[in-house]
């Protein structure tokens, strides 16, 4: 079976039992749970080379590399991960986790309800970045990892990474965030309310529990999905790509498609219905919602990220409109008040949010730049 | 790590930073200085850089780097931050470079400015012909460059007294070494140190 050249090629993921109650930002508990994760590149000797990625909305463990049944199962940061890669697997031992409630194999609304029998669906507890953070900790103790040499992140990932300086600086060295924000802001907010209404509303939603009933509310899930889509991408770069670019060579007058970008949309919403959990999704948009390690110390950021010892890169991207690079500066801001340690890169790609997924030439370069530094000190 | 010798107006400015202290250098280009200071007198700092490529030099040294815009300004640094504030060679392309010396005032107690002198002979001697000079210090054709606010020695000291800086120390360099005698005409570039009083 052949793989793109650069990749980790043949990989497979591993699924971890956890036994002792988590403890969650909610005041509940889950009692057992299991995580699914992957590991690339060899762990050395003094187990000081291991890189821990954090994934985003919709993404999973499966971060580089192709299943051997599935030549299309690329991971989703194969361009940043991999043999010569910016994060080279040469050098270091890379984990990619599935965090809970997520509907890649770790335990979420999906998975069996020991208690009923029956599937979690709406009971299954509302998590955090936090409760993330710790489910990763957790991991990390399994693998006998006392310290990450690096903990690196985009958007929601970025999020993760950065709670990881604040909940465990022993235990990170360096913090890469990508696309991040220090929270979200009232838009950020209200696109995600949006897509979770879509979903609630759908009639195939059933309160939650429609795995019961065989049904998948997958109206709510595609039109949460469109929403999404619109604000990773930049107002230029859908110009680019679609324009007004039409179906047919003059208008219909129908409501069907008339505009490739409609095309595009519902593609996107569609193939994201096939393989993402509704309820997935309510908790990790609302998991977004609530990330503000601020709110701890009454908004004040530079107090939050007060214990963080992590020395951190931080890059956003110029078209980002979801989390622009205000927002961004917004933490490195913070750090340089706490005298922390922090090169910031602001990309001018085209590619709006999404951009953190793609491999911009100045974008890889510097990652691949902060990498190389941190290999060197291994 | 940084075998290369500084540039020299980059050694004068080492000189000026005392040994352990914070140090933020606008305009840092590859980090040199902020490498050199890190090595020889255990500074911390950070650099101010707008060129992707030199940031991302910056970054493969371990550099603190901010990828920004000068002319944006220095908001992301807080009031008497840092010991030293260093614009090497940089002030004669800002669009507001009386503004950027405020801002350097404001964030440190000593600043450390750099550029290269209009006043030189050379370019006396190329405006009496009648064209603007192209030398080794300001390499660029009228049409092209990015040096829009070239001044003189006795211009910059103007406007030093003007925004109450206090010079405290002046070196003057042409072709890579001192000069003593009749710097207005003879240096080609300059290096001054200054306090907020």
């Amino acid at each position: 079976m052949s793989t793109p050249p650069g990749s980790v090629g043949v990989v497979t993921p591993q699924l971890l039992r956890f036994d002792s109650p988590l403890q969650l930002s909610s005041g509940a508990a889950i009692g057992g749970y299991s995580l699914m994760f992957e590991t690339y590149g060899e762990l050395n000797a003094s187990r000081s080379n291991a890189v821990l990625i954090c994934h985003a909305l919709n993404a999973s463990h499966h971060v580089a590399g192709v299943y051997i049944d599935d030549e299309s199962s690329l991971g989703w940061w194969d361009n940043m991960v991999g043999p010569g890669k910016p994060v080279d697997t040469n050098r270091f031992f890379v984990v990619g986790v599935n965090n809970l409630g997520s509907c890649f194999g770790s335990t979420g609304p999906m998975s069996i309800d020991p208690a009923s029998g029956k599937p979690y669906g709406a009971s299954f507890p509302v998590v955090t970045v936090e409760d993330w953070v710790n489910a990763q900790a957790r991991l990390a103790d399994v693998l006998a990892i006392e310290r990450w040499v690096a903990v690196m992140g985009g958007s929601l990932g970025a999020m993760q990474a950065l709670s990881w300086t604040i909940q465990y600086p022993e235990r990170i060295t360096h913090c890469v965030a990508i696309a991040s924000a220090p929270k979200l802001s009232a838009q950020n907010i209200a696109f995600n309310e949006v897509a979770r209404t879509a979903i609630r509303s759908d009639p195939d939603f059933h309160g939650g529990d429609y795995y019961a009933h065989s049904t998948v509310p997958k109206r709510g899930l595609r039109v949460a999905r469109m929403i999404g889509h619109i604000t990773y991408l930049s107002g230029e770069d859908m110009a680019e790509k679609f324009g007004r670019a039409m179906r047919e060579a003059d208008y219909q007058f129908h409501y069907e498609i008339e505009f490739e970008v409609e095309r595009y949309l519902r593609y996107q919403g569609d193939k994201f219905t096939e393989y993402f959990d509704a309820n997935t999704y309510l908790l990790i948009t609302r998991a977004l919602d609530y990330f503000d390690p601020a709110k701890a110390t009454n908004g004040d950021l530079v107090a939050a990220l007060a214990p963080a010892r992590a020395k951190f890169l931080l890059a956003a991207f110029t078209t980002d409109w979801r989390f622009p690079p205000e927002r961004s500066r917004e933490i490195v801001e913070a750090l340089i008040d706490n005298g922390r340690d922090v090169a910031y890169a602001e990309v001018d790609a085209p590619h709006g949010h999404d951009a953190f997924l793609l491999d911009d030439f100045r974008y890889h370069r510097v990652v691949r730049a902060y990498f190389d530094n941190i290999a060197q000190a291994l | 790590m940084t075998a290369r010798p500084l540039r020299v107006d980059l050694q004068q400015i080492a000189d000026w930073v005392r040994p352990e202290s914070r140090v933020l250098d606008l305009g840092c280009g590859d980090g040199a200085l902020l490498a050199h200071l890190r090595e020889h007198k255990r500074c911390r700092g950070y650099g101010v850089e707008i060129s992707d490529d030199q940031v991302a030099e910056c970054v493969r040294s371990g550099i603190n780097v901010i990828q920004a815009n000068l002319d944006a300004g220095l908001r992301m640094f807080a009031d008497a931050m840092f010991d030293t504030v260093v614009l090497s060679q940089t002030l004669q392309a800002m669009h507001n470079a009386e503004g950027i010396l405020r801002e350097m005032a404001r964030v440190a107690r000593q600043g450390v400015v750099s550029f290269p002198n209009f006043g030189h002979w050379k370019h006396v001697v190329s405006l009496l012909a009648g064209r603007m000079p192209v030398t080794r210090h300001i390499p660029y054709q009228w049409y092209d460059t990015p040096n829009i606010h070239l001044c003189t020695l006795k211009d910059f000291e103007m406007l030093a007294a003007k925004l109450g800086l206090n010079i405290t120390g002046r070196a003057v360099f042409a072709n890579g070494s001192g000069v003593t005698m009749l710097p207005a005409l003879r240096a080609a570039l300059a290096v001054y140190r200054f306090e907020t009083r």
